[in-house]
């Protein structure tokens, strides 16, 4: 929740970043960096929380004023309506500036050169971590499967014993006191949910990683699964008590049921991708604030660089260690609200004698 | 703006990413881990169960046991009572058998020597007499000269023998 | 020092970034008095009865959830507004 207002700190160096774009940025590559080029904190975050076609882990500053960069060049696969696919690296874009009707803007986006519109289906590095991740899921939890099948039910063993608790955690505190009889349904969603977020927080915390969970994309398409088995999970009941809710005056309908379904089915998956989105991105954000804070502050001086080192490593440390903690704590809210809005949604028990005896007390 | 704006490509790949690890981890980790999860809770509340059987039966066999003890110790103390008064008794009438052939020896004893007394007088009252009779024969042989004297020692003699 | 303030100032040129900010402040407000309030009331639950303590932890997270995603609503728009 701090991270609220932590957002709000950053503010200023977001803003930065925009004031940054507004000018036309040289491609760092083309261009032999002097040493009069000014670090751009907006810039530098900008760069590390969005999504791109490379990844990029370092650059090293040679001696004569050149760059060399450490980067993979990921796979572009673009389509455009009439005429088809293409798939090539996107070295060749980033390298030629223009590639089979293609071209780079000044902000790094692909374009196309008539100007016609296109879907960018590329493996960007989001993906390849997203595919990195189901990689080690799949591994780490059929292994751990594997031991459940040879070893019966003995007591669990090392990793075996850390991820069963979590299980039993979901299963227990999670899926079963929201969800009920139709808890065995969900619990297989729920799981997988729960870990494919934690593990991607997880792994979006390590250094030149990219911020999978925190992307908006990834985080909207979790919530539209979450609200397609919202939708297809719903009973008779949750409409009905929604379009026409018990001990409720005519006059007050036009007005309740608009709000009543906006925030039941519109409202509540998007503030959970919102949620997901906006708690990542900020601790990435912070812990990039404070380490361009470094940055700036060495432009000035170099005394005012250390200085500034200490405070800034010992708060993004801490800052890291929360993040630690905001990681597993989105996972599980994550999943104890789709859970909730699953069972939201699919309750059969009707509200009727709740209102009645209200209404009956109005009266008197 | 790119920040905020959700990318069909990158949300086409996480949904194909997400489906994937779903249905993989559903078909082979969380169907197996949940059903082994499962069984070992009922295994555990089975032996649980068994343990609370089988504690039950303990108990059961532990009062049956007492109960038995508890018998077998009032039997005890009945059969010790029983011994005791059975002793007590023998003695008793051992006492009293005893008491009464004591008493029937003495009563012998005390007849008998009543016989003997008895006899022993009348012998010593025949030999008395013998004498007496022996004696009185010389004194009369010796004194009886005359027949008045005689006369008045055979009243004399008579009244005293009668009257012994 | 005082290149940075110019940054700064440079920063929160324009009353669209200024509202932005001042947004993203309201709502970081909002938020820590909401979950202020849950917190409080969740400790006080588990200090009277520690053996709801799973209970009531499980239903705090769930409301702070709730307030927390309609602060981000606020966030989000002020994102909007800075930069569309």
């Amino acid at each position: 929740m701090c991270k609220c207002a932590l957002v709000v700190l950053l503010f200023p160096l977001l803003s930065l970043g925009a004031g940054g774009n507004a000018a036309p940025v040289s491609s760092d590559q083309a261009a032999p960096a002097g040493k009069d080029k000014k670090f751009n904190a907006g810039d530098m975050i900008m760069h590390h929380i969005t999504d791109s076609h490379e990844w990029h882990f370092l650059t090293i500053k040679k001696k004569d004023g050149s760059e060399w960069h450490a980067t993979i060049y990921l796979p572009v696969i673009l389509y455009t309506p009439g005429e088809g696919w293409s798939a090539f690296s996107y070295h060749k874009l980033h390298k030629a500036g223009s590639y089979k009707g293609y071209a780079l803007d000044s902000h790094h986006k692909i374009i196309r050169t008539d100007g016609k519109h296109f879907y960018d289906f590329s493996l960007t590095k989001n993906v390849a971590q997203l595919l990195l991740s189901m990689v080690l899921m799949i591994a780490l939890f059929v292994s751990v499967a594997r031991r459940y099948q040879r070893q019966g039910i003995a007591a669990p063993r090392g990793l075996q014993a850390a991820v069963e608790v979590i299980i039993v955690f979901i299963r227990d505190q999670v899926a079963r006191p929201l969800l009920g009889h139709r808890a065995d349904r969900y619990l297989p969603y729920l799981l997988t949910l729960f870990f494919f977020i934690w593990i991607n927080n997880l792994l979006g915390l390590l250094p030149g990683a990219a911020n999978v969970t925190g992307n908006i994309s990834v985080t909207a398409t979790l919530a539209l699964l979450t609200f397609i088995l919202m939708m297809t999970g719903s009973k008779r009941d949750f409409w009905l008590h929604m379009f026409s809710p018990p001990g409720v005056p005519a006059a007050v309908l036009p007005i309740l049921v608009p709000i009543e379904f906006l925030s039941n089915v519109v409202l509540k998956p998007f503030a959970l991708l919102i949620r997901l989105f906006a708690n990542m991105l900020a601790g990435h954000l912070i812990i990039l604030s404070f380490m361009s804070i470094i940055f700036l502050f060495a432009a000035m001086s170099l005394a005012a660089g250390i200085g500034a080192s200490i405070f800034s490593v010992a708060f993004s440390v801490f800052v890291y260690l929360l993040e630690l903690l905001v990681a597993v704590l989105q996972a599980y809210i994550f999943t104890i609200l789709s859970a909730l809005f699953i069972s939201e949604t699919g309750a059969t028990h009707s509200h009727d004698h709740e209102h009645v005896p209200a209404t009956v007390e109005t009266k008197h | 703006m790119q920040l905020l704006q959700p990318g069909l490509g990158l949300m086409f790949w996480t949904l194909v990413v997400f489906l994937i690890v779903l249905f993989i981890l559903r078909r082979y980790a969380w169907r197996p881990i949940l059903q082994a999860l499962d069984q070992r809770q009922a295994a555990i509340d089975e032996a649980l169960k068994a343990a609370e059987r089988t504690r039950q039966e303990m108990a059961n066999l532990k009062s049956e046991h007492e109960a038995l003890l508890q018998q077998a110790r009032q039997e005890r103390i009945a059969i010790l009572g029983e011994a005791n008064r059975a002793k007590e008794r023998i003695i008793a009438e051992a006492r009293e058998k005893a008491a009464a052939e004591a008493a029937r020896l003495m009563e012998e004893a005390r007849r008998d020597i009543e016989n003997r007394k008895m006899e022993a007088l009348v012998d010593l009252k025949n030999q008395i007499g013998n004498m007496v009779v022996d004696v009185a024969e010389k004194v009369l042989r010796h004194q009886l000269a005359n027949r008045e004297e005689q006369e008045e020692l055979i009243r004399k003699l008579t009244a005293e023998l009668t009257r012994n | 020092m005082m290149e940075l303030l110019s940054i700064l100032f440079l920063a929160i040129d324009g009353t669209a970034q200024m509202g932005a900010g001042i947004g993203a402040g309201l709502s970081a407000i909002g938020a820590g008095i909401g979950v202020g309030i849950i917190g409080n009331g969740a400790l006080h639950s588990i200090a009277r009865q520690p053996e709801a303590t799973a209970d009531i932890r499980t239903n705090m997270f769930i409301t702070a959830a709730l307030v927390e995603g309609v602060a981000l609503f606020g966030i989000v728009v002020c994102v909007l507004i800075l930069f569309l």
